[in-house]
């Protein structure tokens, strides 16, 4: 402590804000399965997007949905909840 | 492709979750309801570290650290100081907690401040132990369950006592708006996400998250094992509106499942023997009918 008065707000010791987004961390790194997604099969239903817990499903220009394999954990959710068995799971060394 | 819930995302991707992770579907859920002018306060739970490390943070909205048993009391604080400076006015300070920090060591925090009545929402999600720790019991860990401090071996020392019924101690506060959600059913917890921003006054929101690390079963089946949460009746759907009850997810006698499907998914279940189970489906029952009873009692006048 320096020992100066404390009188207002600015006088206090500067507090730990964060300021940067949780997007420098790519948690694709963390795969072992890689869902991927088949044009024939899905009828747009976005339950892999709504169901999504790591937000990686977008859609992409044809409306279709896209996995963003950056940050996508391989959970495998999407692969269970789709109505029409139009996302598997391939191992990541397989690929 | 067909979008059911609102579009903006307000947690970001890059979080520390786990695979499969339910307190991250609820998250991403109750922001898409609660919109962007939001102010969350978050104890010592699983989503103290999700977020990331400083100085990065997954979410969108302003984020306060706080003292795991002192949740009640910061909320209270900022809603106290948004209105004494006039800025209250379309802003929603939401608590967000996990089961341990809500139902056992914040619980006190919580009570005074539904007492006090402050503008407040409350959400607390529900993950039955103390995850972040390393899977200790809490009181929200039903009855059977293995965790590292009821651990299961020759003795069969799995938790003896049933789960703690927040939402009813919250009802007994005379609490404007409670209920629960689960994240199978997310247009259903957006919905109430919503009422609760247009409700002024105390509200709290029981999230049901499955945790794939503590409760043993693959990644994968997260949505599915919630949804059997509540086809099973374990865990209902409901809300109390200033006492009234209604139930959102009706189940149907002939639509419903038997607990066996739920607990045979999961890991921290397998030793139960035959007659644990049936005291399983037994609570079950009674509860739910307990809630039907509740309902035609005390439900909206037609």
């Amino acid at each position: 402590m320096s020992g100066k008065e404390l009188r207002c707000y600015e006088d206090l010791p500067p507090s730990p804000v964060t300021h940067d987004s949780s997007l420098v961390f790519k948690t694709g790194s963390w795969r072992t399965m890689r869902p991927v997604i088949s044009k024939e099969k899905c009828k747009l239903c976005g339950f892999c997007w709504k169901f999504c817990p790591d937000v990686s499903i977008f859609e992409d220009s044809e409306g279709y949905p896209a996995v963003d394999y950056d940050y996508c954990k391989g959970c495998g959710i999407c692969a269970n909840e789709c109505p029409f068995d139009a996302i598997t799971m391939l191992e990541e060394d397989a690929i | 492709m067909k979008k059911t819930i609102p579009d903006i995302e307000l947690m970001e991707r890059g979080h520390q979750a786990c695979l499969g992770c339910g307190a991250a579907h609820a998250m991403r859920y109750l922001l898409k309801g609660l919109g962007p002018k939001t102010i969350a306060a978050i104890p010592a739970c699983c989503w103290a570290v999700i977020p990331g490390v400083y100085p990065y943070s997954c979410m969108d909205v302003p984020l306060q650290y706080v003292a795991f048993e002192t949740t009640g009391a910061s909320i209270s604080g900022i809603e106290a100081a948004l209105r004494a400076k006039g800025k209250k006015e379309g802003t929603t300070v939401v608590g967000w907690a996990g089961d341990g920090g809500t139902l056992d060591i914040g619980i006190q925090a919580l009570s005074g401040a539904v007492e006090r009545g402050h503008d407040v929402k409350y959400v607390c999600y529900d993950n039955e132990a103390y995850m972040n720790t390393g899977i200790q019991r809490s009181s929200a860990t039903p009855f059977g369950a293995w965790t590292t401090t009821t651990p299961v071996g020759t003795t069969k020392a799995w938790k003896l006592s049933p789960k703690k019924n927040i939402v009813e101690i919250m009802v007994a506060h005379d609490i404007p708006y409670a209920c629960t959600a689960s994240v199978a059913y997310p247009e259903d917890l957006i919905k109430k996400a919503q009422k609760m921003k247009d409700i002024t006054g105390p509200c709290f929101m029981h999230i049901y998250a499955p945790c794939p690390t503590g409760w043993k079963y693959p990644p994968e089946k997260t949505i599915e094992l919630a949804r059997l949460a509540t086809d099973t009746c374990i865990f209902p759907l409901y809300e109390v509106t200033n006492g009234k009850y209604r139930i959102t997810k009706r189940i149907k006698d002939e639509k419903k499942k038997d607990v066996l499907d739920y607990l045979r998914m999961q890991g921290r279940f397998k030793s139960l023997d035959e007659g644990a189970i049936q005291s399983i489906r037994d609570h079950v029952d009674f509860e739910w009918a307990r809630l039907l009873r509740k309902e035609e009692c005390f439900g909206e006048e037609q």
